[in-house]
């Protein structure tokens, strides 16, 4: 796995976890998690529903703090008490939900928390900014002067990767990034990912489309039932990486697809159903 | 420059808004989608005007509009406090409460106990700030909800209240000093109030005009200077006429100046500040303002301070204009009249939404129809039905035009 062409092309060690485990009250939503990013790495985390891939990602955000275990940022050991700490370390995140205040406007939406003149809003200078970072993601939004209500689902996403974009962050974690957009945008988000990483970020991308996740990543960590289940270089195959996801060998997936190897023409609507 | 060049204009599927008529159909696209603004006021202003004009002409009076204006001072202070707290999504039920105990302190200290005058309002203002902190410490602390912790304070502040007054429950201020004298009889002179307006319509169209040229210069849209012109005229007209009509009675009082000095102050606050871009975001999402590194707690917290300071001030106020602090300080419908007043204004109790000039409208309305009422000689069984009545459409308003936000995608 730490073949020698690929540690060459690393950066330095950006975030090291040890450890990590989070606990909602009976339920183990992670155990013992380890991962590590580099900067200039873009390392996808899969897994199926349910694997917690969100909640480690909360925990890098500092949306929830880890039951127990060590998470160190940039060589130093940190703790992120809350979203601000880990914004002010560096670490933007896109949530799954986007965590976008819909009562407020586009502009207001990017630089919120973060506006320019705290005691009298520079709109000029923001609303400027914000057309930048909304064109290099080849964004279709009409006006940035709406509120983010009347948004459609792919033109939030892209407002909320927008305004990850803007602190010039260390490391940006994007959740599920692409699963509202369509296919030239997700192009664009996937351009924009490389993009970044040639800038020196590290990124943490999870996203259910192996297409994409080969596609950008250098490493694939892959998360079951809350664990770590295996890295993947993006040369694994696809047998591999979905045993590995769902934890057997012979799973719903490969059964699928035997059964379309073995029966041509495709099967009836009925037979399909059925497992 | 044709518009096609401009930065936030190369859209194609963007409606092109140019000139007056662009203006009017902008509006009438954003009525229809919920964005009512004060609209719903100023037409109810206008037809409560209306019918009690024709029912007794002193209503319009100047000499009756100026008292209207004197009394909806001390109220509608109380009221911008009820802003703030419905901004984050929450309320304070006892404001009046808390303005009565403000007008009792203020008495004993200073008339009882012969503190200087500027003392004892300041004490009263922290007792104020004090009181929202402690709800600020329950709801972030214990999750103690504000509907309930302000029921609570409500009937413990006016206890206080009763408390500190003993039993002479009621405290006269002295006739002729100065506090009481703005409570009553201070107005402004006439060449200052025209001069003022005339201040605020030119600050109108610099605002403006500035802001223009500089989105000109970023090559972002902007409305044409006739048209800034113009909307600055017509309002500096306006308020000149509004003025002239007040100073052919005995004039603006200061108390309305100061009311509107906080007006525009909040105004500014909300509107054109970090912080009041993190009221609007914690009412509209907590936890996406609290993803945002906003402090969340903070923005609560002084919210509910804000509120209770208010209350304080407005306090301070009707004991200066009533030249005593008594056990009646507060209670009745104080408390009721300043929550409906920013309601009726058009601040969403929601959350999120809201604007420091629906506390102005709003208690207009209400010190109008009270004036209305009294002037025909109505008990006040039928004013408080009334008031009910104007509340409850105020909410229906609010919820429609919440509903219809929802349904044009902007809520
Ligand atoms: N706030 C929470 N409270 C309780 N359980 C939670 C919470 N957030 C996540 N979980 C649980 O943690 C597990 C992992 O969820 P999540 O991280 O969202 O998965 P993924 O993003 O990989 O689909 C799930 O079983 C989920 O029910
Ligand atoms: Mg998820």
């Amino acid at each position: 796995m730490d073949d020698p062409t690929l540690l060459a092309r690393r950066g330095e060690l950006v975030l090291s976890l040890r450890g990590i485990s989070k606990h909602f009250g009976a339920v183990s939503a992670l155990t013992d998690i380890e991962l590590d990013v580099h900067a200039g790495e873009v390392v996808a985390l899969v897994g199926d529903n349910g694997a917690g891939k969100s909640t480690l990602v909360k925990i890098l955000a500092g949306v929830h703090q880890p039951s127990s275990g060590t998470m160190r940022f940039g060589g130093k050991e940190v703790t992120l008490a809350d979203p601000g700490a880990a914004l002010s370390l560096g670490i933007a995140t896109v949530f799954q939900d986007l965590a976008l205040c819909e009562n407020l406007d586009v502009v207001a939406n990017i630089f919120l928390g973060r506006e320019l003149g705290p005691l009298g809003l520079d709109e000029v200078s923001m609303e400027i900014k914000a057309w930048t970072l909304l064109r290099e993601l080849s964004a279709r939004i009409p006006s940035v002067r709406e509120v983010v209500a009347s948004l459609s689902g792919g033109q939030r996403q892209t407002v909320a990767i927008a305004r990850s974009l803007l602190l010039e962050p260390r490391l940006i974690m994007l959740d599920e990034p692409t699963a509202a957009l369509g296919v030239a945008q997700t192009a664009e988000v996937l351009n924009l990912i490389e993009r970044v990483r040639d800038r020196g970020l590290g990124v943490v991308m999870i996203s259910h489309n192996m297409e994409d996740v080969r596609a950008v990543a250098d490493r694939i960590v892959v998360l079951r039932l809350g664990r770590n289940n295996g890295v993947f270089t993006p040369d694994a195959s696809n047998h591999e990486l979905v045993s590995a996801i769902t934890g057997a060998a012979e799973n719903a997936v490969s059964r699928r697809s035997d059964r379309r190897r073995a029966m041509m023409p495709p099967p009836a609507a009925g037979e399909e159903a059925r497992p | 420059m044709s518009s096609s060049n401009l930065v936030d204009r190369g859209d194609e599927r963007l409606k092109q808004s140019v000139g007056v008529r662009g203006a009017i159909r902008a509006f009438l696209d954003r009525v229809r989608s919920g964005d009512l603004g004060p609209l719903p006021v100023i037409v109810g202003l206008v037809i409560i005007c209306t019918v009690f004009e024709s029912l007794n002409d002193v209503f319009l009076s100047s000499n009756n509009l100026v008292n209207v204006l004197y009394d909806s001072s001390t109220i509608g202070v109380i009221s911008l406090g009820i802003v703030c707290i419905l901004m984050v999504g929450e309320i304070d039920l006892s404001v009046g409460s808390v303005s009565g105990f403000a007008s009792a302190l203020l008495g004993v200290l200073w008339v009882n106990a012969n503190w200087p005058v500027w003392l004892a309002v300041l004490a009263a203002i922290a007792a104020g700030a004090a009181i929202g902190f402690l709800y600020a410490q329950l709801f972030n602390r214990f999750g103690m909800p504000s509907f309930v912790s302000t029921l609570s304070g409500l009937l413990a502040v006016l206890g206080l209240q009763l408390y500190i007054l003993g039993q002479s429950g009621s405290i006269n201020l002295p006739y002729g000093s100065p506090m009481v004298s703005f409570g009553q009889s201070l107005f402004m002179p006439a060449i200052l109030s025209y001069a003022l307006v005339l201040i605020a319509g030119i600050g109108v169209f610099a605002t403006g005009y500035r802001t223009a040229r500089r989105r000109q210069a970023a090559r972002l849209s902007s409305r044409s200077t006739a048209s800034i012109a113009a909307v600055a005229i017509v309002l500096t007209v306006a308020l000149e006429a509004s003025v002239f009509y007040l100073n052919l009675d005995r004039g603006v009082p200061w108390m309305l100046g100061f009311f509107l000095a906080l007006v525009l102050m909040l105004h500014y606050a909300l509107t054109r500040t970090r912080w009041g871009r993190s009221v609007t975001a914690v009412g509209g999402n907590r936890e996406a303002a609290r993803r945002a590194g906003i402090n969340v707690r903070g923005i609560y917290t002084s919210a509910f301070v804000l509120c209770s300071v208010f209350a304080a001030i407005g306090g301070v106020l009707s004991s200066a204009r009533l030249a005593s602090a008594s056990q009646q300080a507060g209670t009745g419908d104080v408390n009721l009249d300043a929550i409906a007043a920013a309601v009726i204004g058009g601040t969403s109790l929601f959350g999120g939404r809201g604007s420091a000039y629906s506390a102005l409208l709003g208690i207009i309305v209400i010190q109008a129809i009270s004036s209305g009422l009294t002037l025909l000689d109505l008990s006040s069984s039928l004013r408080y039905m009334i008031t009910g009545g104007v509340l409850a459409v105020a909410v229906i308003v609010d919820s429609l035009a919440r509903r219809s936000r929802v349904s044009h995608g902007r809520a």
